[in-house]
């Protein structure tokens, strides 16, 4: 319907015909009855629009103003701390005696539950971990990272996953949806060391309530 | 002869037929009920949740508040609030992310109160084939595995979806569900008559319907709830998400979308440009359920991959 409507009407645009070119081709009286009309028209309608102010709002088309944004998005948003195992930080603790070793190996107490699969062909522990401040990350150029902020550190390879974590959507906010919100770290989800996500055992499926008890047996 | 009868009356009468027939309604059911019971009748009587004015809305709540205390022996707050301004309310969910987990079901079964005998959930995920993509006539509900996500399959929650149409809205006889300002579908669970009208209008197979006395063990009651959500519930009615309205309201996020082990569900405000639903919806991939049906749900999925 609407299709072939605005055909005809681009139809008689293209040919000229427009309402706007007819009143010229037109006599004198039925011009001057076309104005009236035309201005009876106009003047109605803006004069509708003081009568009738409601007119074709419906209830839901109301003009809306915007609430309040939370501009200070970022303020309002905690990071729970980083999920590390018991007694392992601050690393310093055993590393702040100790050379550092920077070789590829199997590595024995207390590192020995560590397994390595994040691109390990290409990367090592020390790719991540400061080598003399073991308490801190670093990037690729050398700036050291908290390990409260070690989202930093895996944006700068995953870039894009950290650009939808930073607006809620890659990860999980908890809290308030227009207030206060904590943020899971990258590493509370991934394991830093093997990231992909591990599989969960589900709960319970729902009880089969059509399901004939005699064909269950 | 009954019909010429009521006719030729109601012109004169002083009383209307229908004052007259409520009146009598009331008398003979409370000498049915041994006229003593008061809350029985005060139930009985009670009026549509939009025509109670405060006093009598706060009258209702003090009602079920200790009618729910009788039953469950626990104190139950029954809370009433209303939409916020400038809220309507969208759900997202990620189906790139989604593991078919089910921790968000019965998240929602403890938040919501929802009756563990006949078994209700709100939340049914769907198993469905990567190869077929979104295929309803394959899904399946009662998947059970070791782990999940299973080799070759993709999850899919389906709730109630909030439609901007509700079809079952439309299709209550009497007014017992509507849509909220802020666009949560609610129920009156106390002016539900139990007809299922709305379970066979609702596309998405979101209502349920207590075909027995809800059971809830009373230790593991969630006390706090709103009327028009997770209050517990009477035999013979519908029930439904609600958007965990009585979290909502006081702007926490809903217990499903705390509970997501893999943060595919987003909550929020449609109406604000910086919400994480906007975003999701301006720069993923969005779908919604049977748009063919123009309900319009305020529920969408998305691929964030
Ligand atoms: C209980 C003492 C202890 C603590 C605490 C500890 N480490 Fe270690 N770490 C060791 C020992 C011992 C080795 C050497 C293991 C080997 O060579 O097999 C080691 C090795 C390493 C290595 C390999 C490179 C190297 O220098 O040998 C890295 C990287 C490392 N630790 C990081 C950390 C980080 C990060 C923390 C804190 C989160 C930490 N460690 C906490 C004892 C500790
Ligand atoms: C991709 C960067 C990266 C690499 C490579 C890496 N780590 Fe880590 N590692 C991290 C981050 C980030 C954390 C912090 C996790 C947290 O906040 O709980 C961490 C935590 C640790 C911890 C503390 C774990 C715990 O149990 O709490 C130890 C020990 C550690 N790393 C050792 C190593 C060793 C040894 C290697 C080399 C085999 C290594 N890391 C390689 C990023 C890395
Ligand atoms: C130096 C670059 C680099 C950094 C830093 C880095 N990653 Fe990665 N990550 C990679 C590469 C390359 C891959 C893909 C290789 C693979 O699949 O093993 C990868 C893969 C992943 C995967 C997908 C794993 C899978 O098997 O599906 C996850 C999840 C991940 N990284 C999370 C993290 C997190 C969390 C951090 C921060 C602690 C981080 N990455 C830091 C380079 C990096
Ligand atoms: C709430 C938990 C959670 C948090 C927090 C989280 N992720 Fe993920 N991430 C996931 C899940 C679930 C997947 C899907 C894994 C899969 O399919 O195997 C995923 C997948 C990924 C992948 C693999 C590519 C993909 O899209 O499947 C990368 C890379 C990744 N995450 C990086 C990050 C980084 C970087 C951060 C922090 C900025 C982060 N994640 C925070 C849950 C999380």
């Amino acid at each position: 319907m609407r299709l072939s409507f605005s055909r005809e009407l681009l139809i008689s645009i293209a040919n000229k015909e427009s309402a706007c070119c007819r009143i010229f081709s037109m006599n004198r009286q039925d011009q001057v009855i076309t104005l009236i009309v035309i201005l009876l028209v106009i003047t109605f309608t803006c004069l509708s629009f003081f009568l009738f102010p409601n007119i074709g709002n419906t209830a839901e088309e109301k003009t809306i103003i915007l609430p309040k944004l939370h501009k200070a998005a970022e303020e309002n948003i905690a990071v729970p701390p980083p999920p590390f195992s018991e007694d392992i930080f601050p690393c310093s603790d055993c590393h702040g005696g100790r050379a550092t070793n920077p070789q590829r190996r199997k590595l024995d107490e207390p590192h020995d539950n560590i397994v390595f699969e994040h691109d390990a062909q290409h990367r090592w522990c020390l790719d991540c971990h400061n080598a003399t401040d073991r308490d801190k990350l670093h990037l690729a150029n050398g700036t050291l990272v908290d390990f409260k902020e070690s989202y930093i550190l895996c944006g700068q390879c995953h870039g894009d996953k950290l650009r939808d974590w930073k607006v809620g959507v890659h990860g999980k906010r908890m809290g308030s949806w227009n207030g206060k919100k904590t943020y899971l770290l990258c590493v509370h989800c991934h394991n830093p060391h093997s990231p992909r996500f591990k599989p969960l055992q589900p709960l319970p499926p729902p009880v089969h309530l059509n399901k004939p008890k005699i064909l269950s047996h | 002869m009954e019909q010429n009868h009521s006719q030729t009356d109601s012109g004169q009468c002083p009383v209307s037929r229908r004052h007259f027939l409520k009146g009598a309604a009331g008398v003979i059911s409370a000498l049915a009920l041994g006229a003593c019971d008061a809350k029985k009748l005060e139930e009985l009587m009670q009026k549509h949740f939009h025509e109670m004015s405060k006093e009598e809305l706060a009258r209702a709540i003090a009602r079920l508040e200790s009618e729910y205390a009788e039953k469950y022996k626990t104190a139950i707050k029954v809370d009433a609030t209303g939409p916020m301004e400038h809220t309507l309310f969208g759900y997202a969910l990620d189906l790139s992310r989604c593991i078919g987990c089910r921790r968000c079901v019965y998240a929602c079964v403890k938040e919501n109160n929802l009756p563990r005998e006949p078994q209700i959930h709100w939340i049914r995920v769907l198993e469905l084939d990567k190869e077929k993509g979104v295929d309803l006539a394959h899904a399946n509900s009662y998947y059970d595995a070791e782990t999940v996500p299973r080799e070759g399959h993709f999850y899919m929650p389906v709730a109630c979806q909030h439609c901007k149409h509700p079809p079952c809205v439309k299709s209550c006889p009497v007014s017992a569900t509507w849509k909220e300002p802020d666009g949560i579908v609610v129920i009156d669970s106390n002016w539900c008559i139990g007809c299922r009208c709305c379970m066979a209008a609702c596309p998405y197979g979101a209502r349920h319907f207590n075909w027995a006395d809800p059971q809830i063990p009373p230790n593991e009651i969630n006390t706090n709830t709103h009327y028009l959500g997770n209050r517990p519930r009477y035999k013979g009615i519908v029930e439904k998400c609600s958007y965990c309205i009585q979290r909502t309201r006081q702007g926490l996020y809903p217990a499903c979308v705390e509970i997501c082990p893999v943060g595919a569900r987003k909550f929020g405000n449609l109406l604000d440009p910086e919400s994480e639903i906007r975003y999701a919806m301006e720069t993923k991939r969005v779908f919604i359920l049977k748009e063919e049906l123009n309900t319009q749900p305020s529920f969408f999925y998305f691929y964030s991959l």
